[in-house]
C-alpha cells in the first residue's frame, strides 16, 4: 500500500491464464478465478484463454477501466519472460508498472506437477493467495532517470586503449585518452615483429598513432594518472595529473585499458640479461640486429603456471615461435631449440607457426615442472621424459619466455574506479562470459591485458568492444535504472545506528556516509539485490519492491496465520 | 491422511528461480509441496522470515542462490551463506535445524532444481509434520523460537552476521586477518548467550521472576541466568522489581 491509500482502497483484478492447455489442460482455471475473488481486496477476477494476447491485454485494461482496479495480479507464466509486457499493459492504462505482480502457475505448478492435478490446483490456489497478498503491499516506484554525459576516459594508450578511443571519437563521442608514459604505443614500442605476419612493430604503431593525433574529438594527455574518481553512469567527474598540473573531466563512461607489466626473472635460470636475457630483451636485439649466437635455447613458462603465477602468459608460445623463426631466417646455421612443457597455438595461423617451426628443424623438448631443466655456465641440462634420461645442450644465448604480469599499480587505480581486481591483481570483469567487457559498476569497461595477457590482435578486438560497449550508454541522453532500490527511507532514519555494515555488504559501493555522517543510499549505483536490507542490524534499510511487509505476507498466507 | 509437508521456498530471480522455470520447460516432475518466494538474490532472505516461517508451522523452508562465484550481485549468495550457518546454529537448540535448508541451483540445472525439492520435501517428509502446524502445537518451542527470532535479529547478532567476511576474509588496516575458526567461536559463544538472554527476556515477559524460578522454568544453571541478567541489566532490559525474602525479583524493562 502506498502512504495515501488505506487498505480498502486496494482494488486488485486477478487475471488466471490458461495458456492454451499448458495450464487449462491441467487445472481448472475458472475455479481459480472464482476462487480468487474471495481474496482479501480482489474486486475483480477473470480467466483467459491466453493473457498475453492482444485479447488478454485488451481485457486487463477493460476490467482497469470499469473496476477501477490499482493491482494488477497475472497467474500465468513467468516473470523472467512476460513481466516487462504486463507492466507495460498496466503502464498504457495510467497504473504504475510497479503495482503489477506475477504469479507463476505454469513453468513451477502444471508443467511439473502434470500428473497431480489435485494437488497442482490447491497449489495454484496458495501461489495466487500468495501473490496478491503480496500485490496489496506493493507500492509504486519510479524509474531512475540519469542524463548520459556523452564522452569518455579511455586509460591506457596502448594498442587496446588506443583501439577504443578511435572507435569511440569517430562515433562521435569526445573522448579523453589519458597515458602514463610519455609517448603512446604502450608494448608495441618495444617489439619487433609481430605475429603473424610479421609485421613490423613500429610501422604498425606509428600508424595508429598518427592516426590518434589527427582524431577529432579524441584529446589525448600523456604522462598523466588518474588521481580521483567520483560520480556514477553518465556522470563520472575525474581529476587527473598531468606533470604536477590537475585536470577536471567529466565523462559518462570509462574504459579501462592499462596492459600488463614485464616480468624481470630475477634468480630465475641464470637469468644475467646478457647472454640469458627474456623475449622482450630478444625483441630488441633482433630490431637492431645484434644477434651473433649460434646455439639458442628458448625456455618456456619461466615464471608462470607455477603455484605463485598459476596463470598462462597466452602470448609467450607464440612469441617464442616467432622469434625463433626469425632467428632462423637471419642465421640459418643457428641451432634453435625451445625447452616447453605445454604449447598453446590456437587457430589456424598460428598453429602454421608450429608447423613451420618444426620444418625449419627447430628442436622442441618438453620439461616436467618437477623437473626445470638446469642452466649451467655454457649449457643446458634437461630431463627428456621421452627417452627416459637428462640430456646436455650447449647454448650462447639463452632467451627466457616470462609472462605478462598485473602492473604494480593496479590496486590503486582499482580503489579509485571501485572495481574488484583478480588473485593474480588483473583486473575482474563482472562475468566471464555474460559480461566479458564489462564491470559490475555501470559504465566502467575493460579491453586488452589489464584483464589478462592478450596478443595484439586479441588487444585489439578487446579494445573496440569495450568502446562498443561504452557506448551503449553514451548513445542515449538519459537512461532509466531499475526503480526497485534500497533506501533509508526518512522515518527509518532514526533506526540507523551508524554501523556501516550495509557500506561493507554493498557489492556495488552505493552506500556511503555524507559529511554529516548519515548513511547515504546512491539509488543509481543500487542494482536491488537487497543485502543490506537482509543485513542491516537495526533492520532500517527498505528493499523497495521486495519489503519485509510484503514478503511477511507471502509467507503468512501459506502458513495460513500471522504471528 | 498421510502427511503432506508445507514447503517454502525462497528462490533467487536470476539462478535458481530460473532453474525452476527450467525444470518446467523441461517438464521435470518433483512433489507438488513447495511454494516459491521470488527474491532479487538469496543473499536478500532475511534471517526472520525462515523464524517467521517455522513459528506459524511450515514443515520446512529451503533457500536457493546461485553457486559460489557465480551470484549476480557478485557475493550476495556469500552473504546468504553466512545468515543460513547463524540461523542453523539457533535452530539446533530447538532442533528444527534439519527443517532448512541452502542449495545452490543455477539457471542451467533445472533437472537438478526437481531432485533437490525432491530430496528436501522427503526429508521433510521424514521428520513428520512441525511440532508448530496443526490444532496442538508445542508452546514451549513456540516461546523458545520467538526468543530465537528476537536475538538472532538483535543488533549484536546482525553486526556479527554483516562483519563476518569482512573479518575473515579480508586484512584489516593492519594487514591482519581473523582466523575463522576463532572467529567461528566468538559467533557460537554470542549464539549460545543471546539465546538464552532472550529466552529470560521472553519469560519475564509474562511475570516477573527470581533468578531461581527463570532457572527452574528454562532449565539452565541459575549462575548462568544471574550472569545473563547482569548483563541485561546493563543494556537497561530488566531490573530489579522487588525483593521477596532475600530473593530479588526481576522486571522486564
Amino acid at each position: 500500500m502506498s502512504e495515501h491509500e488505506s487498505k480498502q482502497d486496494v482494488r486488485v483484478g486477478v487475471f488466471v491464464c490458461h495458456c492454451g492447455s499448458n495450464i487449462g489442460g491441467v487445472i481448472d482455471c475458472k475455479a481459480l478465478a472464482e476462487y480468487s475473488k474471495t481474496l482479501n481486496n480482489v474486486v475483480y477476477a477473470e480467466d483467459n484463454l491466453y493473457t498475453c494476447s492482444e485479447t488478454g491485454l485488451a481485457s486487463i485494461k477493460k476490467a482497469m477501466k470499469e473496476h477501477n482496479l490499482n493491482r494488477v495480479v497475472v497467474a500465468s507464466c513467468t516473470p523472467r519472460t512476460h513481466e516487462p509486457l504486463f507492466r507495460e499493459c498496466i503502464t498504457e492504462e495510467g497504473l504504475n508498472p510497479y503495482l503489477f505482480n506475477f504469479v507463476n502457475i505454469r513453468d513451477q505448478c502444471t508443467w511439473v506437477h502434470m500428473k497431480y492435478p489435485k494437488e497442482a490446483f490447491e497449489k495454484a490456489k496458495d501461489l495466487i493467495r500468495m501473490g496478491t497478498a503480496k500485490a496489496v503491499k506493493l507500492e509504486p516506484l519510479d524509474m531512475i532517470m540519469i542524463k548520459i554525459n556523452p564522452a569518455a576516459l579511455v586509460i591506457g594508450g596502448g594498442v587496446a586503449g588506443m583501439s577504443s578511443a578511435l572507435s569511440l571519437s569517430r562515433q562521435g563521442f569526445k573522448t579523453y585518452l589519458i597515458e602514463k608514459e610519455d609517448k603512446l604505443g604502450g608494448r608495441l614500442n618495444s617489439l619487433y615483429k609481430l605475429f603473424p605476419y610479421e609485421i613490423d612493430s613500429t610501422e604498425f604503431v606509428e600508424k595508429i598513432i598518427s592516426n590518434v593525433n589527427n582524431a577529432q574529438n579524441l584529446e589525448v594527455y600523456t604522462l598523466t594518472k588518474v588521481k580521483n574518481v567520483e560520480g556514477f553512469v553518465g556522470n563520472y567527474e575525474i581529476e587527473v595529473e598531468q606533470n604536477g598540473k590537475i585536470i577536471n573531466l567529466t565523462v559518462g563512461a570509462i574504459i579501462v585499458a592499462v596492459g600488463s607489466s614485464l616480468l624481470t626473472p630475477k634468480n630465475l635460470f641464470g637469468y644475467d640479461g646478457k647472454t640469458r636475457i627474456t623475449q622482450y630483451e630478444l625483441e630488441t636485439k633482433l630490431r637492431n640486429n645484434k644477434i651473433e649466437a649460434k646455439d639458442i635455447i628458448m625456455i618456456q613458462c619461466v615464471g608462470s603456471r607455477n603455484d605463485e603465477r598459476p596463470y598462462c602468459s597466452s602470448v609467450c608460445c607464440m612469441t617464442a615461435l616467432k622469434n625463433a623463426l626469425i632467428i632462423k631466417d637471419k642465421i640459418p646455421y643457428a641451432n634453435v631449440m625451445i625447452l616447453f612443457r605445454d604449447l598453446y597455438t590456437p587457430g589456424t595461423e598460428y598453429e602454421e607457426y608450429y608447423r613451420r617451426a618444426r620444418e625449419k628443424g627447430i628442436l622442441f623438448i618438453r620439461y616436467d615442472l618437477n623437473r626445470l631443466p638446469k642452466v649451467e655456465e655454457n649449457q643446458v641440462k634437461v630431463y627428456n621424459e621421452y627417452i627416459g634420461e637428462e640430456m646436455t645442450f650447449p647454448y650462447d644465448l639463452l632467451v627466457l619466455s616470462t609472462p605478462l604480469i598485473a602492473n604494480h599499480d593496479n590496486k590503486e587505480l582499482a580503489q579509485l574506479l571501485k572495481v574488484p581486481l583478480e588473485s593474480n591483481k588483473f583486473f575482474l570483469e563482472a562475468h566471464v562470459k555474460l559480461k566479458p567487457s564489462d564491470f559490475a559498476t555501470d559504465g566502467i569497461f575493460i579491453g586488452g591485458s589489464a584483464k589478462w595477457p592478450v596478443d595484439i590482435t586479441e588487444a585489439i578486438t578487446q579494445g573496440y568492444a569495450a568502446a562498443s560497449r561504452a557506448s551503449t550508454i553514451l548513445s542515449h541522453e538519459t537512461i532509466k535504472v531499475e526503480g526497485a532500490t534500497s533506501s533509508l527511507p526518512e522515518y527509518n532514519k532514526n533506526l540507523c545506528t551508524g554501523c556501516e555494515v550495509c557500506i561493507k555488504v554493498c557489492p556495488y559501493h552505493a552506500i556511503k556516509k555524507t559529511e554529516t555522517d548519515e548513511i547515504e543510499i546512491i539509488e543509481a549505483l543500487c542494482k536491488g539485490c537487497g543485502v543490506c536490507g537482509a543485513t542491516c542490524t537495526n533492520q532500517a534499510i527498505v528493499i523497495k519492491h521486495f519489503t519485509d511487509p510484503q514478503i511477511l505476507s507471502e509467507i503468512f498466507v501459506f502458513g495460513g496465520k500471522e504471528i | 491422511m498421510s502427511f503432506e509437508p508445507k514447503i517454502l521456498g525462497f528462490l533467487c530471480n536470476w539462478c535458481s528461480y530460473a532453474g525452476a522455470d527450467l525444470a518446467g520447460v523441461s517438464r521435470v516432475q518433483y512433489p507438488p509441496n513447495i511454494r516459491v518466494i521470488r527474491v532479487m538474490c538469496s543473499g536478500r532472505v532475511d534471517p526472520k522470515f525462515v523464524f517467521k516461517a517455522l513459528q506459524i508451522g511450515i514443515d520446512g523452508v529451503i533457500i536457493m542462490g546461485c553457486h559460489p562465484g557465480d551470484c549476480h550481485y557478485l557475493e550476495g549468495n556469500y552473504e546468504a551463506e553466512k545468515k543460513f550457518e547463524m540461523v542453523e546454529k539457533f535452530l539446533k537448540f530447538v532442533d528444527l535445524d534439519k527443517r532448512i535448508r541452502l542449495e545452490w541451483v543455477s539457471a542451467s540445472e533445472g533437472v537438478r532444481f526437481g531432485e533437490v525439492v525432491k530430496d528436501f520435501t522427503e526429508n521433510i517428509r521424514e521428520l513428520g509434520p512441525s511440532p508448530l502446524s496443526g490444532d496442538q502445537i508445542d508452546e514451549k518451542l513456540l516461546e523458545k523460537l520467538i526468543a530465537i527470532e528476537i536475538a538472532a535479529t538483535s543488533n549484536r547478532i546482525r553486526a556479527f552476521v554483516g562483519r563476518q567476511r569482512k573479518i575473515t576474509e579480508e586484512e584489516n588496516v593492519y594487514g591482519e586477518k581473523y582466523p575463522e575458526e576463532q572467529f567461528d567461536e566468538l559467533m557460537d559463544q554470542a549464539i549460545r548467550d543471546e539465546f538464552e538472554r532472550h529466552r529470560i527476556l521472553v519469560a519475564l515477559e509474562k511475570n516477573s521472576k527470581s533468578v531461581k524460578e527463570l532457572a527452574k522454568e528454562l532449565d539452565i544453571d541459575p549462575s548462568i541466568v544471574l550472569e545473563h541478567i547482569l548483563v541485561l541489566k546493563v543494556r537497561s532490559q530488566v531490573d530489579f522489581g522487588e525483593i521477596i525474602g532475600n530473593t530479588p525479583i526481576f522486571v522486564r524493562l
